[in-house]
């Protein structure tokens, strides 16, 4: 159980990472390999973020536990495929389960806090991503698991470049998905009445809009997107039951980054995030990739508030 | 000598400009007014003198030295204090609390930081309290003070904190109209007993008449017209202003 | 009258406290930890209770002090390579270089805590909100993943402590009292901050920070101040904590963002936050609480605390001191003074 420290002399991050920078240098397609990767890894940042975008945008509630409903939803795509159903099932089902979950939640907790300051719906959702971890950690187990699309490899550039042929399918079906809910928000009746609310909850309820309806209503919405997402990350990658908090940081830089409700301004920042996440990861090692992510976040955060305090303001 | 100079103060928000070439002066020791219909710049001209946001051109100058760049505590250090409309006090906080931490921090330094309070602190916190008329309140939280008393408690504090400058903005408005005789009266005595400088932003025609010395009116962000309170009440252009036309 | 009351409570209280780990010689070491979770409570409380600002961060600088101290103990009395063999080992260290190398440990651990609470603050303290309380969250998991790359301090399978020298039934009673004492000072020194122009200060900045900076507070000044003093005790703490649990894991012992990170900000506001007793009574119940669901949820006590995060913020967000101070405020001395203000002027 106990594992003693292993310490090798000599051997920092810093030699490997400068190497990994020169090998950028003397062989450029490993750059353009990473790029893609990240390129097609971003779109489903983006997707995810756009769901927390609007449920801080309409609710003023930061979803901790978003990224949860990323690894719900992947777990479900693949108890899906387990059953014998065809993968291609995986996605739409993952957005019903996590609809229906999504508002389980919202009726459960999630209407408490809304009228609450931030920090208790933060905490709130905090206390739901750690229920969900570990009721997903007891069914599921902490393995790591990935689903098989069975798709292959598209090989370009003399065979130095390999492009998964499922990461390409993810990326179009986001970029796909994504459209279709900007559509629906746009054209729809109960689109029009969540916008508004976002704009004025109150003159909202004054016109008649049942306002508390539509919370639930996008915040499982919101949901079932993520767990779109989760279906198309367990195909490209793999889930486990603590992977969730990292897509929850993500989609948080990627909405400070992008702003509430820009969406072309979420995909560019959340496929800028993969290329730059992807790039990180191959330069200071893999086990680097997360304290990546989580710094960059603090970095971000930081960096903006600087930029504002020059304007005598604050981030707030 | 003038305490406080606006020169050429410009403030423009996207593309509405909020305060265009402004120029006002505050001498040591009198009351100034600032009145305008809504919307015509008084909060920004208010904000951009104590660095809430930054002048797109144009200069403050407070007791000679150039205060634009500044940030809010240091000018708030320097002795120019403002209230604001939407009166901000610390709810949770008691109201003798509220005014012990009030007291000024020009020269204050780590060591202070983890003193006890005086008791001159207290004894003057009790004495403005009572100047305010809110003595018998005083261990409430001030959270659960009305809305006048607590513009009366905000005013309190500004006092606890030895302003040389203190820009007040509208500190009759959500006040029992019983009451703002005696405020006026408070105002006056800020001025004269503590030797207070005061620029007041108020919407109230009668209280302003009564208390300025000599009043700027703005309009659309624009300097309209300033003069002692019986010119600028019998200005066209201030009437204009007033009731709409333009 | 009164005085001397709350004088006999203390001292009783604190008899109690010396007297406990031989009352219940079982729990020695639950009662330990029980220390460790009430300065937990009070050092996240002058953070998220008394100052306004959230934080998911302040375990990065127990961890700190834990890996501090271990790495200072190691450094000591070992060559760095030949550590790995001899840990095991019960006499590895004589019991005077142990505590020798724990407390200079922990002062080291504490002393760099505030130092990099200080670095950390410049940037992040400007922070309002929201922003503040993600912001110090992606700071606690980027510096356990830090910390699980750096081989130098054990990469991601952990780090040893050394083993504690003598038998292990003093081990619980050494901790204890290692732990009581740090937990008690933390209480005797935050008391004193918050009797102070700080103690008025840092709850100004809770209630509004922008009429505090318009009131010309030095609000960046008080609120380093008081992210200092939480890194402090809690880098000291870390480095005894470490050698009580033995073992260091960077993501579930040290930087333990969703254990322990989580729990500070619970207990303090089970007990009600801003209040000097509130997180020392939430941090009782709520590690009472946790022993139960370890002991009868076995399998599913981490599940059970998810539920109860939940269940305490969204049922009972005001705490228990809360629950208090609304029913009873005049208990809290919030009362209308009858005196008059011409009584007053007879008085003085």
């Amino acid at each position: 159980m106990k594992v003693p420290p292993r310490f090798v002399p000599g051997r920092g991050p810093f030699p490997t990472m400068i190497d990994n920078f020169l090998i950028l240098f003397d062989a450029p397609v490993f750059a353009v390999q990473l790029l893609i990767d990240g390129l097609l890894v971003g779109a489903l940042f983006a997707l995810v973020a756009y769901g927390m975008a609007l449920v801080w945008g309409v609710m003023n509630i930061i979803n901790i536990a978003q990224g949860e409903f990323v690894i719900m939803g992947g777990y479900v795509a693949l108890t899906v495929a387990n059953v014998g159903i065809p993968i291609v099932f995986g996605l739409p089902l993952a957005f019903i389960v996590l609809f229906f979950a999504g508002w389980l939640v919202f009726r459960i907790v999630i209407c408490r806090v809304v009228d609450q300051d931030l920090f208790t719906s933060i905490l709130a959702t905090f206390g739901i991503s750690i229920l969900l971890q570990q009721l997903m950690n007891q069914i599921f187990t902490a393995d790591v698991r990935t689903l098989e699309s069975g798709l292959g490899m598209w090989f370009v550039l003399d065979n130095m470049v390999t492009i998964s042929q499922i990461k390409v399918v993810t990326f179009v079906v986001a970029l796909a998905f994504g459209a279709a809910i900007i559509m629906f928000m746009k054209t729809s009746r109960l689109g029009q009445s969540i916008r508004a609310t976002a704009q004025n909850a109150r003159a909202a309820r004054i016109m008649g809009i049942n306002t508390d309806r539509v919370y639930a209503f996008t915040y499982a919405l919101n949901a079932a997107i993520c767990g779109a997402a989760g279906a198309l990350v367990v195909m490209t990658w793999l889930v486990h039951p603590f992977g969730g908090l990292a897509y929850t940081v993500r989609s948080f830089m990627i909405v400070v980054i992008a702003g509430l409700g820009n969406f072309p301004a979420v995909v560019a920042a959340g496929i800028g995030l993969g290329a730059l996440e992807n790039y990180a990861g191959f330069m200071l090692g893999t086990e680097f990739q997360m304290a990546f992510i989580f710094g960059l976040l603090v970095a971000i955060l930081v960096w903006r508030n600087f930029r504002l305090k020059k304007q005598r303001m604050v981030l707030k | 000598m003038s305490m406080l100079q606006v020169s050429n103060a410009s403030k423009s928000f996207g593309g509405v400009l909020a305060n265009r070439d402004i120029s006002i002066e505050v001498p040591e020791g009198k009351i100034i007014g600032l009145i305008g219909p809504n919307g015509s710049g008084k909060t920004t001209l208010f904000n951009s003198i104590v660095g809430y946001h930054p002048l797109d051109s144009g200069s403050v100058r407070f007791q000679g030295s150039e205060i634009s760049k500044m940030i809010v505590p240091q000018i708030a250090r320097l002795g120019l204090l403002r209230t604001f409309q939407q009166t901000r006090i610390y709810g949770k906080m008691t109201c003798v609390q509220n005014m012990q931490i009030s007291i000024p921090h020009r020269n204050t330094n780590i060591g202070h930081m983890f003193a006890k309070l005086p008791p001159e602190v207290m004894e003057k916190a009790d004495h403005l309290l009572d100047f305010v008329g809110l003595f018998s309140k005083r261990k409430l939280l001030a959270g659960d003070l009305s809305f006048g008393q607590q513009k009366l408690l905000e005013f309190a504090m500004a006092l606890m904190n030895d302003p040389k400058l203190l820009l007040l903005d509208e500190p009759t408005a959500g006040i029992n109209p019983t009451l703002i005789n005696g405020l006026i009266d408070r105002l006056k005595r800020a001025n004269a007993d503590f030797g207070i400088t005061l620029l007041v932003i108020e919407h109230n025609m009668r209280v302003i008449m009564n208390l300025a010395e000599h009043i700027y009116c703005l309009a659309h962000g624009e300097l309209l017209a300033e003069g002692n309170p019986e010119s600028v009440q019998n200005d066209q252009r201030v009437i204009d202003a007033y009731l709409g036309a333009h | 009258m009164t005085r001397n009351r709350k004088y006999v409570f203390y001292g009783l209280i604190f008899v109690l406290a010396l007297a406990a780990p031989f009352l219940a010689p079982d729990y020695q070491t639950q009662l330990a930890f029980l220390w460790l979770m009430i300065l937990f409570a009070l050092t996240w409380d002058i953070m998220g209770g008394q100052m306004g600002y959230n934080s998911f961060g302040n375990v990065v600088f127990f961890g700190i002090g834990m890996y501090t101290t271990a790495v200072t103990q190691r450094n000591l009395y070992f060559e760095v390579e030949q550590y790995v063999s001899v840990s095991g080992l019960v006499d590895a260290v004589t019991p005077s270089q142990y505590v020798t190398g724990m407390f200079l440990g922990m002062g080291a651990g504490a002393i760099l805590a505030v130092f990099i609470a200080f670095i950390l603050g410049i940037g992040i303290l400007g922070l309002r909100g929201h922003y503040f309380a993600i912001c110090t969250l992606g700071l606690t998991i980027a510096a356990g993943e830090t910390a699980g790359g750096i081989d130098y301090i054990g990469g991601g399978s952990g780090m040893v402590a050394p083993v504690f020298p003598l038998a292990l039934g003093e081990k619980g009673i050494f901790f204890y009292y290692v732990l009581m004492t740090l937990a008690v000072m933390t209480f005797v020194v935050f008391q004193r901050l918050y009797s102070s122009q700080f103690g008025l200060a840092i709850n100004a900045i809770r209630d509004d920070e922008d009429k505090a900076e318009a009131m010309g507070l030095h609000t960046t000044r008080y609120k380093a101040v008081a992210w200092c003093a939480s890194a402090f005790f809690l880098g000291a703490a870390g480095g005894a904590t470490g050698n009580l649990v033995g073992f260091i894991d960077p993501l579930d012992v040290a930087f333990a963002g969703s254990t322990f990170g989580v729990w500070m900000v619970l207990m303090a506001i089970l007990g009600g936050k801003g209040t000097m007793w509130g997180p020392v009574i939430g941090a009782a119940v709520f590690h009472i609480t946790q022993e139960l669901f370890w002991t009868y949820l076995f399998g599913w006590q981490r599940v059970a605390l998810g539920a109860l995060i939940v269940i305490i913020v969204v049922f009972f967000p005001k705490g228990i001191m809360g629950f208090l101070h609304h029913h009873w405020p005049q208990l809290f001395g919030q009362t209308v003074d009858e005196a008059s203000s011409s009584e007053r002027e007879g008085k003085a």
